[in-house]
């Protein structure tokens, strides 16, 4: 039992701390505020504390847990919403009202619901650590599977299927040494990366439904991207969009030091919205994390590693699991304030010298892995990151893009002439393009990684021609050139312009995305083949079948083969017509001169 | 339980700052009475605590604190201020005490001015559209009950104009009008009795409360009033069921009273020397506002951030667009082009929009027009643009129809009156007509359904 000394914002220093370790989560003064100690001098402890500090006098006690920062993991976790620390909102609010008020103790899952466990191993079996014993059906669609503990090996002496809440034991293990209970309940030290068999070269993205991604920039499954972006450059709507629509089984979303009423915006929203391949509400398959930005700042540096652990011991079940943080930045400068308090000398922007081995070792806890279980699980991380004024060359940008492989460029001039998602095509990239070729290939189309490539071209040509048009005029340009700037700019409006408010447009499947692109490209080889004959561009800018292309957007799922095969003979037919026409008018031409 | 101790044992004054020695036990965030010796009495918080000492920080100037004849009570509690309906109608300064000629305030519940954080679980998703009347906000960066939507402008910039427009006339299809609260923080004299002027002429000001503190007032206390300010319209708000708009005008001058006393603690500084705790600091401020599941009341914040130097990446105006939802941005070529309010629709944004607009709400073609007219006042920008490098008559035809296009929406679509008020429907038929001026082949952000019911409609009724 410690005694306060000092107090400076969510920093305490108590003393009379002997016996207590590193990181052991301790309870602050009258009032139980959670506290993790930081930093150990002789008999002081250093406190970072996780609740509004105002009312702790020195005199008051600290009192030590013995244990480090840890999360509770068990049925009962999907379509909670949680605070940095794992306590459920909900609960919180049944103590405290609309408001939060300090030092409520809260157990982070239901302890008094029953969950219905099924032993899929029996008595005599041998079992060991990430091993699954049985499982309970949380929802629908999520087995939740029961793993046997970290550090636990040995023979089940009893393990029995039924009702049971999270505080009942559903077996018993005989080890070497000693016998272990184990409850459908464990917990994870936060701070400790989980533990798996091998990690494995992942050749499979994570399917978005947003075309720019998808298409152009993918993340494999169990990869990681950045997202950084300044403010009002759509970062928030696109981790939105990426929570509702990729294709994980699970998905964890992490506010950390955002606005209240965008975690309100997600809570009425997803359990509205069906997932896209289950058609199960979307808050089944998700774990919310919430820090707002006026909650205490020490309770957001947690924040992010109590998602992290979470998807951890999802992945660990075989699940693909996609973890959005948003923002890594306010993680950061939660970092950077504590360290400023603990008088630390400052690093780049005053940020600690330990950040970029911080961002380092939570992007690394991403992957697919073959589990301890032998399951492949995986758990992908895309991290948002606001740099201030929007200028990436500073500490938290510049260390995350040096881990991540996907880099997507949010882009403000983009998004003030409300191009969203406001990805620049020309900035961002991904390196996992290679290894997911043969997915595509068989998923898509055989064609699909040459399109891509050569749509990449003309948008890459669209824009040093946009540069010469700044100069000399879009006219005096020859006309193979004004048609690229005519497909540059369907690239841009009709495929990667999309609308994350429209029902059908917010998610395209990998199917519609490549009928999309290659009914653009076939128009692009019309366009200059009839060039090549002599079509002007002028005709070719009035044909009807410009106009259906700007809507192939608003097609629906079900119909995109029928109305693609439609589109492009409507194509085809059109520039039959235009060079027909120019030919007779060349033949009349002829006449009319002789 | 309150207990006071006095202490006679200040070690340093330095800046806004007082340490005191030998104390014991102050609580962190406590409220403690300076009695100078004179008579005189000043109101301090304590920022640091330890077994020992406490540093403290002064609400007011710390002229006549002397070492040897001050003394500092500590006065066992955090600021509270009383709060109750009387306060409608009146005018405070900035530490929360009246200052108008009305008797004092009669209150039966006093307040931790520094608020709770409201639980987002028990947050309600703001989607009641504000109709302001004013074009440019309602039809491109729509105003949503519960919002916080800060002015960022630049000196001499008519930001008072438009806050002052939009509290007169900001309203809610079927809803009582809004209560507002306004604080004064560290503006002049002048821009202060405007805005009192405003809300006199306009009727509004018994339903108004004004909390002062002008540019003379200690720069300390700058620290307090938007926190008061901020009490009171939740007492209003979650209490007595009203919907209240929120002025906090202007944020510049609280974020230099939060530098000011940082350099003074000696902090490691930020960026431009703001604290690193900027971003925490002024989201527990703007954070103040929402809608709570079952109250019946909500909080509107409408701030008003000048940008030093027009700069939009300055930390004051970068950090506030992180947190909140959108900013109106003022422009200043539109402001020299002589166009009331110079709204530049680029780099403003509204992020709850989307759920305040559409059927049933103002109209169901409402997104796409926006949507339409932002890119193509963008497009128009960029014919500008060219137009001053290669002459107008080098402009394609589809560009210089841009071109007329930009001009005339900033001259009928963002130009309006000082009293002049919209409505929604008058707002989208004016953003019809400007995109009447495009081909049809131009508008593909708008459904085609819209483009059927809409497009050169009105100017067809105009030809007949």
């Amino acid at each position: 039992m410690g005694v306060i000394e000092k107090i400076s914002g969510p920093l305490v220093i108590a003393g009379d701390m002997l016996g207590s370790n590193m990181y052991d989560v301790v309870r602050v003064g009258n009032a139980k505020l959670i506290g993790e100690i930081i930093q150990l001098k002789g008999e002081k402890a250093i406190i970072q504390v996780y609740e509004e500090t105002s009312g702790l006098r020195p005199g008051e006690p600290v009192k030590s847990t013995g244990k480090p920062l840890s999360v509770e993991l068990g049925p009962g976790l999907l379509s909670s919403i949680f605070d940095g620390v794992q306590r459920p909102l909900d609960s919180i609010a049944a103590r405290s009202g609309n408001f939060i008020a300090k030092g409520i103790d809260v157990d982070p899952l239901d302890k008094k619901k029953k969950w219905d466990f099924v032993a899929t191993k029996k008595k005599g079996d041998f079992v060991k650590e990430g091993e699954i014993i049985g499982y309970v059906q949380e929802t629908p669609i999520i087995k939740h599977y029961i793993m046997v503990p970290y550090g636990i090996k040995g023979r089940l002496e009893e393990i029995k299927s039924g009702k049971y809440t999270l505080n009942e034991n559903v077996a018993s293990v005989k080890g070497s040494e000693q016998e272990y209970e184990i409850y459908m309940l464990q917990k994870r030290s936060v701070r400790q990366p989980g533990r798996y068999a091998r990690k494995i070269r992942s050749d499979e993205p994570l399917i978005t439904g947003q075309r720019v991604v998808d298409t152009f920039f993918p993340i494999a499954k169990g990869g990681t991207a950045a997202v950084p972006g300044p403010f009002g450059s759509g970062k928030t709507v696109l981790q939105h969009s990426l929570a509702k629509w990729s294709d994980a089984q699970i998905v964890i979303f992490i506010g950390c030091g955002e606005r209240g009423n965008e975690m309100a915006e997600v809570l009425t929203e997803f359990p509205e919205l069906k997932d896209p391949l289950t058609g199960r509400p979307l808050m089944e398959r998700t774990v919310l994390i919430a820090n707002t930005s006026n909650m205490p700042v020490a309770a957001r540096e947690a924040s992010i590693y109590t998602g992290v652990t979470i998807g951890e011991y999802f992945r660990d079940m075989g699940y693909n699991v996609a973890l959005m943080a948003d923002s890594t930045s306010r993680w950061a400068e939660a970092m950077r304030e504590i360290s400023a308090r603990l008088e630390e000398m400052p690093g780049e922007e005053a940020y600690p010298a330990y950040l970029p081995k911080r961002l380092a070792e939570f992007y690394e806890r991403a992957g697919k892995v073959e589990t301890l279980n032998g399951k492949i699980g995986s758990l992908t991380i895309i991290g948002a990151v606001s740099p201030p004024g929007g200028d990436i060359s500073e500490p938290v940008s510049q260390g995350t893009l040096r881990i991540t492989k996907v880099f997507w460029a949010l882009d403000k001039a983009l998004a003030d002439s409300r191009h969203f998602p406001s990805i620049n095509w020309l900035n961002s990239y991904s390196q996992y393009l290679e290894q997911l070729k043969e997915w595509y290939e068989k998923n898509a189309s055989k064609e699909f990684p040459e399109e891509r490539e050569k749509a990449m071209e003309i948008l890459q040509r669209e824009a040093e021609l946009k540069e010469i048009v700044q100069l000399v005029g879009e006219d005096a340009l020859p006309e193979s050139e004004r048609a690229t700037l005519l497909v540059g700019r369907m690239l841009r409006e009709y495929f990667l312009r999309q609308s994350a408010f429209d029902p059908i447009d917010a998610y395209s499947s990998i199917k519609k995305q490549e009928a999309m692109l290659s009914l653009i490209l076939h128009f692009n080889e019309k366009l200059h083949d009839a060039i090549k004959k002599g079509v002007g561009l002028d005709a070719v800018e009035k044909i009807n079948s410009i106009g259906a292309l700007a809507r192939m957007k608003e097609w629906n799922e079900k119909d995109v083969s029928s109305e693609s095969s439609k589109l492009a003979k409507e194509i085809d037919s059109e520039f039959d017509r235009l060079i027909r026409e120019e030919a007779e008018s060349g033949k009349s031409d002829q006449e009319v001169q002789k | 339980m309150r207990f006071e101790i006095n202490y006679k044992s200040i070690e340093s004054v330095a800046g806004p700052l007082v340490v005191v020695n030998k104390v014991r036990h102050a609580a962190y965030g406590e409220i403690v009475k300076i009695e100078l010796g004179n008579g005189e009495s000043r109101l301090g918080q304590v920022l640091e605590s330890a077994s020992n000492y406490a540093i403290v920080q002064v609400f007011g100037q710390t002229d006549g604190i002397s070492i040897d004849k001050s003394s500092v009570t500590f006065l066992g509690d955090v600021f509270r201020i009383g709060v109750s309906e009387e306060m409608l109608g009146r005018v405070f300064n900035g530490q929360g005490k009246p200052i108008d000629v009305g008797a004092s305030i009669a209150h039966k519940e006093e307040y931790d001015i520094n608020g709770a954080p409201i639980n987002p679980s028990r947050r309600a998703m703001p989607n009641d559209f504000i109709e302001t009347g004013i074009s440019a906000i309602d039809g491109l960066m729509t105003l949503v009950r519960g919002q916080k939507l800060p002015i960022f402008s630049g000196s001499g910039l008519p930001h008072n104009q438009l806050a002052a427009q939009i509290a007169r006339q900001a309203s809610v299809k079927g809803s009582k009008e809004f209560a507002v609260v306004f604080a004064a923080i560290g503006i002049t004299y002048d821009d202060a009795t405007f805005f009192i002027n405003e809300f006199r002429k306009a009727g509004s000001l018994s339903r108004t409360v004004a909390f002062i503190n002008l540019a003379n007032d200690p720069s300390i206390e700058r620290i307090l009033t938007p926190r008061i300010a901020l009490t009171a319209a939740e007492y209003l708000a979650y209490e007595k069921d009203m919907h209240v708009l929120v002025i906090l005008n202007d944020m510049t001058n609280y974020a230099e009273a939060l530098r000011e006393l940082s350099s003074a603690r000696e902090e490691v500084p930020g960026r431009r020397g703001y604290p690193g705790y900027m971003y925490t600091d002024l989201a527990s401020i703007y954070e103040r506002a929402g809608v709570i599941v079952g109250k019946k009341g909500s909080i509107t914040q409408l701030n008003v951030v000048t940008m030093p130097g027009d700069d939009v990446t300055h930390p004051i105006p970068d950090l506030t667009g992180y947190i909140t939802e959108g900013q109106i941005y003022l422009d200043r070529n539109l402001n020299n082009k002589g166009i009331y309010p110079p709204i530049n629709p680029q780099g403003s944004l509204s992020r709850l929009m989307n759920n305040g607009i559409g059927e049933g709400k103002t109209r169901a073609d409402h997104r796409g027009v926006a949507d339409q007219l932002y890119g193509a006042y963008s497009r128009a920008i960029e014919s500008k643009n060219l137009s001053s490098i290669v002459g107008e008559e080098a402009l394609s035809e589809i560009d210089k129809l841009y071109l007329k296009f930009g001009n005339e929406f900033e001259n009928s679509f963002i130009r309006q009156g000082i009293k002049e008020r919209r409505d929604i429907e008058k707002t989208l038929d004016i953003g019809w007509e400007l995109l009447s001026m495009l081909p049809e082949v131009e508008l593909t952000r708008v459904k085609k359904e819209y483009i059927e019911k809409y497009y050169r409609k009105g100017i067809a009724k105009v030809q007949q």
